[in-house]
């Protein structure tokens, strides 16, 4: 067996492996974070300073009875947790997380870090992501129940009206960066203007940039966006009736969406493993010289997290109408018009 | 030899998903046994050198269309299709009808067999004939698309804006009415 294959294979497996403890550890920040804001403790008891607290929520509804409402879609009912995490693991695939490394001269040819490195890497990411919305909208539908059947109606209704405007805004990424392919673009951020501010495209496209993690909110259904699971209206959405395991897998999938969201918005704007900070540092020539690229992606990505959550227990939720109102009047004109004018300005400096 | 294997894995995933999507009776799962059938399409481009239409199936027709065929289902709450009801009632069944579907059938059949017989760069995947490699094979597209197909494509931007008038025009004169 080749050496460089198994250490991709081990990759793989770790990037998995990484998915899923993030979900853990976000469940515990958020619930950390909400405790820090709301000057109380959060989760204290179970480990140190409630640092096994995940493990106590798995285990507790691993050990919940399963319930199917009478009158459910058998079938389906089973099947969109399911589709709903598999999208969520799927679609960080083409993610990549680190620049190329030989493990310290162990290998001969270097291996990319992340799983695949596909060259039309970004759409794979968002065709995979909008296969996400089947598994909220068969929840709602297939649990036999009006709240549900709402919740999927609204997300289903949400992640369409987003979708439009979070592709736009990356399109005008994909055109800075001259690529598809996520890694590609990534490289495309190397070095510095003047020496001072990171080649990021943060720079370029702040409103892209808006644009982007406003969608991105919105398609991972998180607050101030969270209206399929608006609990004043629809008690919990479209995850109403599922319980246990199959009830865990919808957080699970939101989380992971998060860390994606996250990865994304880190390789497309903030230079992937570029850099730490905006500006330059005399750790980043370390960095780069080291192959510690991925300890800077990993905390940058830290960052967006610590944001979605902040936000979230900051910000009141919209009105569903505002909502939409907000996405198709003011979201998506902006982005066209950012594309527009990037398209212009990049003619005419390379024309 | 795997690469054949898959693409029978494929084709017979796109042909019984299709064909169960008219046997089925629930909408429900007509509409999700569709999208199967689009993304075994999708794995079929890609064995054909064609990431970027594979993608593009997915994100247009899996990502959005069907979510709304889903949508227009769930909102409309349709029942299971009665054979029995079905049959008698429904202005399908008009001979006149069936007639014109059956000859518009056989035209399309005609027309992809011909078109079949004619083409004689059927083994070739589809990314090797552009200039240049894969990587190129979008860029490519794009070109060919605003250049050589220019008409086509123009064309084909003028009849999706005219079917969004007229839905636009159908649903607000059904708001009218109400």
């Amino acid at each position: 067996m080749d050496l460089r294959l198994l250490v991709q294979i081990a990759v793989i497996g770790f990037t998995f492996f990484m998915l899923i403890n993030a979900s853990a550890l976000l469940v515990l920040a958020e619930r950390k974070v909400m405790g820090f804001m709301q000057q109380r403790y959060g989760p204290y008891l179970v480990g140190p300073h409630g640092a096994l607290q995940p493990l106590a929520d798995i285990l507790k509804l691993l050990f919940k009875e399963e319930l199917r409402p009478k009158g459910a879609d058998k079938w389906l009912f089973t099947l969109a947790p399911v589709l709903s995490v598999t999208a969520a693991f799927a679609a960080f695939a083409t993610v990549p997380w680190g620049a190329e490394t030989t493990l310290f001269g162990l290998l001969d040819e270097p291996v990319k870090l992340g799983v695949a490195d596909v060259n039309v890497g970004l759409l794979v990411i968002f065709a995979i992501t909008s296969m996400g919305v089947y598994g909220i909208v068969l929840a709602g539908w297939s649990s036999n129940s009006k709240y549900s059947l709402f919740g999927g109606l609204r997300a289903s209704a949400q992640m369409i009206s987003y979708e439009l405007s979070y592709a736009t805004s990356l399109a005008a990424v994909v055109l800075l960066g001259g690529s598809l392919s996520v890694r590609e673009i990534v490289d495309a951020q190397q070095g510095t203007w003047l020496g001072i501010i990171n080649h990021w495209w943060i720079f370029v496209q702040p409103l892209g940039f808006m644009v982007y993690a406003i969608a991105g909110v919105a398609e991972t259904n998180r607050a101030p966006f969270d209206f399929p699971e608006a609990e004043q209206e629809l008690v919990a959405g479209y995850n109403t009736e599922y319980s246990s395991v199959r009830f865990a897998l919808f957080p699970q999938a939101e989380y992971i969406n998060m860390a994606t969201m996250s990865a994304v918005a880190t390789d497309l704007y903030f230079g992937g493993w570029h850099g730490l900070l905006p500006f330059y540092t005399p750790l980043d020539p370390l960095i780069e010289r080291y192959g510690l690229g991925w300890a800077a992606f990993l905390a940058k990505v830290s960052g967006f997290l610590f944001f979605y959550i902040w936000m979230r227990w900051t910000l009141p939720r919209y009105r569903y109408d505002q909502l939409m109102g907000f996405g198709w009047k003011f979201l998506l004109p902006v982005s066209v018009v950012n594309l527009l004018v990037t398209a212009a300005v990049w003619l005419y400096f390379n024309a | 030899m795997p690469e054949a294997l898959i693409f029978y894995v494929f084709s017979g995933l796109a042909i019984v998903a299709s064909a169960l999507v008219i046997g089925q009776r629930n909408p429900m799962y007509s509409v999700l046994l569709l999208v199967l059938s689009l993304a075994a399409m999708a794995g079929l481009f890609v064995q054909l050198d064609a990431p970027f239409v594979a993608l593009a199936l997915m994100i247009v027709y899996a990502g959005a269309i069907m979510v709304l065929f889903l949508f227009v289902v769930m909102l409309l709450n349709a029942p299971q299709e009665d054979a029995l009801t079905w049959d008698r009632a429904h202005p399908l069944r008009h001979p006149v009808v069936t007639r014109f579907g059956t000859v518009l059938a056989l035209v399309l059949i005609v027309e992809l067999a011909y078109a079949l017989m004619r083409g004689n760069d059927l083994a070739q995947p589809v990314g090797s004939r552009a200039s240049g490699d894969l990587v190129s094979s979008v860029r490519e597209l794009g070109r060919v698309l605003f250049t050589d197909y220019m008409f086509a494509f123009e064309a084909t931007s003028v009849l999706i804006l005219v079917a969004m008038v007229g839905a636009v025009l159908m649903a607000r004169r059904e708001g009218e009415q109400s």
